[in-house]
């Protein structure tokens, strides 16, 4: 049977990438969509943002996407979220002066510190934009057949610290250790753009449209 | 661990067909953008630029459906520009694909368009072009030019660049208007005085002939991405090739 993913649209950023990019990962059946009878009919969605933080959220709340998320994280439904996507999932968010989000996961999303370096004094520009190799902190179904240290693409100036939570399933390092990958339960959430990754990007895409959301 | 340094090839587009110019005139063709872009995308480049030169509002469907079928092809970072003047272009582009889309001469006139973006579409997306120019006046100063090139505007580079970085740009791409189609490399004074100015990604782009050359960027000009049009269109040097170069000289890149 045709697996239907469902990519949310709550009208942030555009998410034709999203879609060519499952399509290219093996899915035949995309649609974007906020429609919450539809998106609760899928069987898996992917939950994509782009953009600040406090919009994102507002718009997830206007459209009543957030309600639909939660209905479809407690049936079991496998659910990708990406960037500000995944940034929406924590509890809070320091970005546009301090925003509760949806408390999926614990955690607070920081900004990146000021005249930020390296350990040998490179300074460190923000966003934190380009190819980045993730460190895969714990074993997770999604990372099958992708190689420890792998690059992603990162574009982003707030970032989820790396430390004091054990759903972090991925970290990268940035002067700051951060985390690239969140999962828990049926949830699997990245900072990177699996959809503008490439190889890496595309078979964690393609892990995702066969994972059953155990782990 | 850390940050790669990308690579860019560029694609300049006049009515939908890949060019590059000679100092920005003298043009060659060097074929389709979305067969150019899709092999780039499959030999490793990091990121693809797409600038397009037509800056004649009439054309512009045939940018917005290029972006489009490049889009769905190409799943690795794509940015626009080229004639961008108001938020609905930088809308429609973003809509149409682009993961980022840059603006030139619309923040000369109207700097507030930096800021308004941003806010809208976040700094990630919102790339400031600079063409520059050395003065030769002893000062050591570079000038700001606009309308690709054609006009001088008076300002000074390192100045504008500090003050796109403050009203929200998330990157500058820097050209060297004398470097740009000599094959000579990259202006690196101002490359390095603008990246060492801004907290904000800065790539370097003009005047690539050698993989040294793109070297040289990354380190003597501390930028964070190098771009270069006609020695990867003309097969000069493969995007492998220069990865391999800069891989030897200790600079991080993925492989």
């Amino acid at each position: 049977m045709t697996q239907r993913v469902a990519v949310l649209d709550y009208g942030m950023g555009n998410l034709h990438s999203v879609e060519s990019a499952l399509r290219e990962a093996g899915a035949s059946d995309v649609l974007v969509t906020a429609d919450a009878e539809a998106v609760l009919a899928a069987d898996r969605i992917v939950f994509p943002g782009v953009g600040a933080i406090r919009d994102c959220l507002a718009e997830l709340r206007r459209l009543d996407c957030d309600k639909t998320l939660r209905l479809a994280v407690n049936r079991g439904t496998p659910v990708f979220g990406i960037c500000v996507g995944m940034q929406s999932l924590m509890t809070r968010s320091e970005e546009n002066g301090g925003v509760d989000c949806l408390g999926f996961f614990d955690g607070t999303v920081t900004r990146f510190p000021r005249n930020h370096s390296d350990d040998d004094g490179t300074k460190l520009k923000v966003p934190h934009m380009g190819w980045n190799q993730v460190s895969q902190g714990l074993e997770h179904p999604l990372w099958d057949g992708i190689e420890d240290n792998a690059y992603f693409y990162f574009v982003h100036s707030f970032f989820l610290p790396a430390v004091g939570s054990d759903c972090v399933m991925g970290s990268f390092d940035y002067g700051v250790k951060g985390s690239a990958a969140v999962g828990k339960g049926n949830v699997f959430a990245t900072q990177f753009h699996p959809e503008k990754s490439h190889d890496n990007g595309l078979k964690l895409l393609a892990n995702f449209l066969t994972w059953d959301g155990t782990c | 661990m850390s940050l790669a340094k990308r690579i860019i090839p560029c694609l300049d587009v006049d009515h939908g067909r890949v060019v590059k110019g000679m100092n920005f005139v003298g043009i060659r063709d060097a074929g389709d953008p979305i067969e150019i872009a899709r092999r780039y995308n499959n030999a490793g480049a990091d990121e693809i630029t797409l600038l397009d030169i037509t800056a004649s509002h009439e054309q512009r469907d045939i940018t917005y459906k290029t972006v489009e079928q490049i889009a769905s092809q190409v799943f690795i970072p794509l940015t626009v520009g080229g004639g961008v003047r108001t938020v609905t272009d930088i809308r429609r582009l973003l809509n149409a694909g682009a993961d980022k889309v840059t603006i030139n001469t619309a923040a000369i006139f109207n700097p507030d368009l930096v800021r308004e973006s941003a806010e809208r579409f976040g700094s990630q997306c919102i790339v400031v072009a600079m063409d520059v120019k050395a003065l030769h006046d002893g000062s050591g100063r570079y000038e700001l030019f606009s309308h690709g090139g054609r006009n001088a505007t008076g300002i000074e580079a390192i100045e504008w660049a500090q003050r796109m970085a403050h009203l929200g740009a998330g990157e500058i791409l820097l050209t060297s208007m004398d470097r740009d189609g000599t094959k000579g490399g990259y202006d690196l004074l101002i490359t390095r005085a603008i990246s060492d100015t801004v907290d904000i990604p800065v790539i370097a782009s003009g005047g690539v002939g050698t993989l040294d050359h793109l070297r040289a960027g990354l380190t003597e000009g501390g930028a964070d991405a190098v771009l270069a049009a006609s020695i990867f269109h003309f097969g000069t040097y493969t995007v492998a090739e220069a990865k391999a170069y800069l891989a030897q000289s200790k600079i991080p890149i993925r492989e």
